[in-house]
């Protein structure tokens, strides 16, 4: 005989020990990725707006995390609506220590739907943070800040819900293990429509922009690799072989872009560049990160190898635009994501995934569930970020004048510099509470 | 002969460079250098500590030209750095001695005027 206790107690869905804690580490990993974003796109600006690009990541932490709990959560993973998940789990209503429950197998997961909610935040921020790309050297801070708190719902959250959260694009059958749709597609075609918006640096086109730093560029493309064995390997949500899988092929793909990316460059200009390196290594994590658990090793090696080819075909074109999508995101992001969508629809195998074939096994309808999702996505982050920042820009001005980009965005916006020196700084006294007798500057 | 120094904007180096070039002065070096000029001082924070800074990073573009070329090279530098603001910089022009140059050994208005020119 049981009591009732017992009874509700051997009902409970069951969380798994090894599996809670490869994911908390897993969920550290992913936040570690915002901070090395920020390293990463804060070496390829001039240093002049070294802080500021810096702190656009910085401040996607702060705000896309309290969107995320307020609201964002609840209308990506509640409940199995077709565009937008529910209100239930608005301030993490209900988000608690019992495992979340898969809207569309009715089966609940093997960690705590808290660590499952963290997990997801990590996600909005990078997506968040990713964005800034397009933008960074000239949009002003403040309204940066309210985009991206309205960016986090409106289009990650959505997008999220469409294909992990139980929405249309999920419950269609198309594949994305950990993020290919919301986060690279979402991020790359949002920062072509942002970067339409907010139009070029005044200086684009005209004068030399190069990067300031290639060490910090090389460094943070480092520790976002690091931190993408947690993205993708992560987002199997266990220890069991999707997540093996996936973390393995973190490692595959991005070496073959590395070696291919090399090539091109050899062919290219004679030599192989090092921020082409870093580039490389992005593109590579991107390019899997659709297909990790998806694709075996040896086709996440040829995914690797053939998606560097667009990549590098759209970063070489895209300056001699006139669309100034400053970091490449577009490139970086929403093509290689686009591409590894694809390529899940024509190498997914069963015998590695235990879900779904490809073309090339014999499913021919996968690729046209993931061709529905490399359209949807990139039309509706490029059409909700467009009018967004039209919006936003109503109310605010969305970029300073020309004099204030020439002075550069960490003394206007921050009032700090990356490289200060200290020199004929007057210490203003804090018991005088106010400034000296001579004027200061203003933004304008 | 005379040195012509103009201390300018750091952004506006391009456009000086050109300005330069059109005037078909192609002699000049660059050195980075702070200095204030009577612009509005900078508020910084760096957590409690609040300063006040007046030097501004400027860039200082030295020009030796035969006579002929003075005024030419004053315009260039005038069109190339202002942009109006206070801020924009200034220009010093110096009586020059001597001018030797190295690989030649070419003295004076030989050494100033470029190759081929």
């Amino acid at each position: 005989m049981m009591d009732l206790a017992s009874l509700i107690a051997a009902a409970a869905p069951k969380v798994d020990t090894g599996d809670t804690a490869w994911m908390l580490a897993a969920t550290a990993l992913v936040l570690l990725m915002t901070p090395a974003l920020g390293l990463f796109y804060a070496g390829l600006v001039r240093s002049k707006n070294t802080l500021n690009t810096f702190m656009m990541c910085v401040g996607a932490i702060a705000v896309a995390v309290v969107t995320w709990a307020v609201v964002g959560y609840s209308l990506a993973f509640d409940g199995s609506g077709d565009l937008i998940g529910g209100f239930g789990h608005a301030f993490l209503n209900g988000v608690d220590f019992s495992p979340r429950v898969d809207p569309l197998t009715d089966t609940p997961g093997t960690i705590p739907g808290l660590l499952f909610m963290a997990f997801q935040a990590t996600f909005a921020i990078l997506t968040t943070a990713l964005v800034s790309g397009a933008v960074v050297e000239r949009m002003r801070f403040g309204p940066f800040l309210i985009f991206a708190a309205l960016w986090s719902v409106l289009v990650y959250a959505v997008l999220a819900h469409w294909s992990f959260g139980g929405g249309w694009l999920q419950e269609g059958g198309t594949l994305d293990f950990a993020g290919g749709v919301p986060v690279e597609m979402g991020s790359g075609f949002s920062a072509l429509a942002a970067a339409l918006v907010v139009g070029a640096r005044k200086d684009y086109g005209r004068q030399a922009l190069l990067p300031h730093n290639a060490v910090y560029v090389l460094v943070g493309a480092g520790l976002l690799w690091f931190g993408w064995f947690g993205f993708n390997g992560g987002s199997g949500f266990s220890t069991g072989n999707a997540g093996v899988l996936a973390f393995t092929n973190t490692l595959l793909t991005p070496a073959a872009t590395l070696v291919v990316w090399f090539a091109l460059d050899l062919i290219r200009g004679r030599k192989v560049t090092a921020i082409g390196a870093a580039t490389a290594i992005i593109v590579g994590c991107v390019l899997i990160t659709p297909a990790g658990g998806f694709i075996s090793p040896g086709y996440a090696m040829l995914l690797g190898g053939l998606g560097a080819l667009p990549c590098y075909a759209v970063i070489v074109w895209r300056p001699r635009t006139r669309v100034d999508e400053t970091l490449d995101v577009l490139a970086a992001h929403g093509v290689a994501g686009f591409f590894g969508i694809l390529f899940i629809g024509f190498f997914a195998n069963i015998s590695w995934n235990g879900v779904a074939d490809g073309l090339l096994f014999g499913n021919a309808a996968q690729l046209g569930d993931q061709a529905l999702a490399a359209v949807a996505a990139p039309a509706y982050a490029f059409a909700m970020t467009f009018v967004l920042l039209k919006v936003i820009g109503l109310f605010s001005p969305l970029r300073g004048s020309d004099r204030d980009e020439g002075i550069g965005m960490d003394v206007i916006h921050h009032g700090e510099e990356a490289y200060a020196t200290g020199e004929g700084a007057i210490l203003v006294r804090p018991e005088s509470g106010a400034e000296g007798d001579r004027q200061v500057a203003r933004a304008t | 002969m005379k040195l012509v120094i103009g201390i300018v904007r750091p952004e506006r180096a391009n456009d000086v460079l050109e300005a330069l070039y059109r005037a078909e002065v192609r002699g000049v070096s660059i050195s980075r250098v702070q200095g204030h000029g009577g612009e509005l001082d900078r508020v910084e924070t760096y957590r409690g500590t609040t300063v006040q800074v007046g030097l501004s990073d400027k860039l200082r573009f030295e020009i030796a030209v035969s006579e002929a070329f003075v005024e030419a090279t004053i315009t260039a530098l005038c069109e190339g750095a202002r942009t109006g603001e206070v801020g924009d910089g200034k220009i010093f022009v110096l009586p020059m001695e001597r001018a030797v140059r190295i690989r030649t050994g070419e003295a004076d208005d030989l050494a100033v005027t470029p190759v081929g020119a």
